[in-house]
């Protein structure tokens, strides 16, 4: 599929989307409400999309950033789907029942920027301490002890 | 990280007849590194398997956030570092993709001889360690017997042993040992003359295929659900062999094989990286002797500032799919970046692969994952 296909596509999984095509990839930014839906109609519709190969989330400071890496197996088109949440109450949908990896990827980013996945079987630290405070990969982290300064 | 006493309390709540939850590491030989494994048993077949990490968790991705785009390369060969030659190289072709760097040939060829050589030192140590911990000590010897001397490659080449770092932005730190060429094709002489032996010792021996075959089985779907790559996806048939999909330096100038099984089991998994030993000596063959004269380094600034925007590169490690994301305002030092690492989503279909067996073979699917703990924690 083109480009214009896939924004095509999307757009009427998700009305409100936007479209971002500076980079290597399409970016696809929709509302935190419209991921679940879209990235289901991802996986199972006529885009097959079934490797979900990076999930992680960016801090800009204004916001975080949940940025989704797509791909297929089949016809191996890559696209970037991403949902901008609020800092103080980021709440998203999780899509680890679609694509199983990101169980483990969805842990990570709860524990390391506090992101609230919702309807995620088993949302608990899985890298730090049990009793560690703050988001370290937020860009306001500060630890006394260890931060790393340059 | 589990804490201590809240293990304690799971087991007295659990309650349900014959369970039993015991802790599997962090200190543990087959484990190779500090991973924890909770495990839940019946009898001696397994419930559940939860792993806990962090032990060795340095917060690469952060410190990366304060470092240059020079420096950052350097943090990534204590990731994995059985592959890391490979790490240094997706890291310096994202800022080579980034800024359009002209890499020379000289250099291409050095780095792809240089990948292959670590992921033959990486399986060959797999090959050991596995089968030490399926109770075959003898195999172990045999494969350091020739790791022994990809590692004295890489000193020459590099000063290191283990974490190399010798790939930069814009080609090679500086040129190859002028007996870099002599001593890789002793080593492929003698790969081939001994490569027989793993064969007699490991494969078809009748106690290793009864303790591999049909253990951890693993369809292709849940592979690819999982996020396997690497060894791990190409034993259930899932084709994901970087070098072939998204052929990056000179891989798409040489022949060789992707290798698949069907199988998907532990031995399938063993084959695979079997197999691909062999293919890796084939590709250092095609260009040991065709390493382009020239410069090993292309001209770059001092200074290196990625465009405003977002990059992703990935290469095939010995484990998988490397894939570095770096999400750049334009400064001298990443915004964010992201490391893909291919055992972080290896060790997360431990517990999909396992439960339900028998706690013995719990040590023949965990170690065909061929987990290596700073990868998966980082």
């Amino acid at each position: 599929m083109t480009n214009e296909e896939i924004k095509e596509y999307i757009s009427s999984l998700a009305p409100a989307a936007s479209f971002d095509e500076t980079g290597e990839w399409l970016n696809v930014t929709v509302e935190p409400a419209q991921l679940k839906p879209t990235m289901a109609a991802l996986r199972t519709g006529k885009m097959q999309m079934n490797y979900l190969f990076c999930l992680t989330c960016v801090d800009f400071k204004t916001h975080l950033t949940m940025v989704y890496h797509l791909s297929a197996t089949t016809h191996r088109q890559s696209i970037v789907i991403k949902a901008n949440l609020n800092r103080e109450q980021a709440v998203i949908e999780t899509v680890c029942d679609i694509w199983r990896t990101a169980e483990f990827l969805e842990r990570e980013v709860f524990e390391m920027f506090g992101v609230d996945f919702t309807n995620h079987p088993d949302l608990r630290k899985l890298i730090l301490e049990d009793d560690f405070k703050g988001y370290p990969l937020r860009k306001d982290f500060e630890d006394p002890i260890n931060m790393i300064k340059l | 990280m589990y804490n201590q006493t809240e293990i304690i309390k799971d087991t007295s709540e659990l309650g349900a007849e014959g369970e039993l939850v015991i802790n599997m590491g962090p200190q543990h030989p087959a484990t190779h590194g500090v991973l924890h494994l909770v495990v839940t048993l019946n009898g001696e077949t397994i419930k559940k398997i939860e792993p806990h990490l962090g032990y060795i968790h340095r917060s690469i991705e952060k410190m990366c956030e304060s470092l240059t785009y020079r420096q950052f390369i350097y943090v990534t060969s204590r990731m994995d570092y059985l592959s890391s030659h490979i790490n240094n190289l997706g890291c310096a072709l994202l800022v080579e993709k980034g800024m359009a760097i002209e890499v020379p040939d000289r250099a291409k060829y050095v780095r792809v001889i240089l990948s292959e050589l670590t992921r033959i030192a990486s399986h060959e140590l797999w090959l050991g360690a596995m089968a030490m911990d399926l109770g075959a000590f003898t195999p172990f010897f045999y494969a350091f017997r020739e790791r022994e001397m990809i590692t004295d490659i890489m000193e020459d080449t590099c000063g290191a042993r283990l974490t190399m770092n010798y790939i930069v932005p814009g080609g090679l730190m500086y040129d190859i040992h002028p007996d870099f060429q002599k001593k890789v094709k002793a080593f492929i002489t003698q790969f081939k003359s001994k490569v027989n032996e793993y064969e007699d010792l490991v494969t078809n021996n009748v106690i290793f295929q009864s303790r591999t075959k049909g253990v951890g089985i693993l369809s292709a779907e849940d592979a690819i659900s999982y996020g396997c790559t690497g060894p791990v996806a190409r034993a259930s048939g899932v084709s994901c062999d970087i070098r072939k999909i998204y052929p990056y330096e000179v891989y798409d100038k040489v022949e060789f094989e992707e290798v698949l099984e069907t199988a998907g089991d532990s031995f399938a998994r063993y084959m695979v990286r079997v197999k691909e030993m062999n293919q890796s000596i084939r590709i250092i063959e095609q260009l040991i002797d065709n390493i382009p004269e020239g410069d090993f380094v292309g001209k770059t600034k001092n200074v290196l500032k990625l465009p405003k925007g977002e990059f992703y590169t990935r290469v095939e490690t010995a484990r998988g799919e490397l894939g570095v994301f770096v999400v750049s305002e334009g400064g001298t030092t990443p915004h964010r970046i992201k490391f893909r690492s291919p055992g972080f989503s290896n060790l997360s279909v431990l517990n999909h692969i396992a439960a339900g067996s028998k706690i013995g073979d719990l040590m023949a699917s965990m170690g065909t994952l061929d987990l290596v703990i700073p990868d998966i924690d980082r």
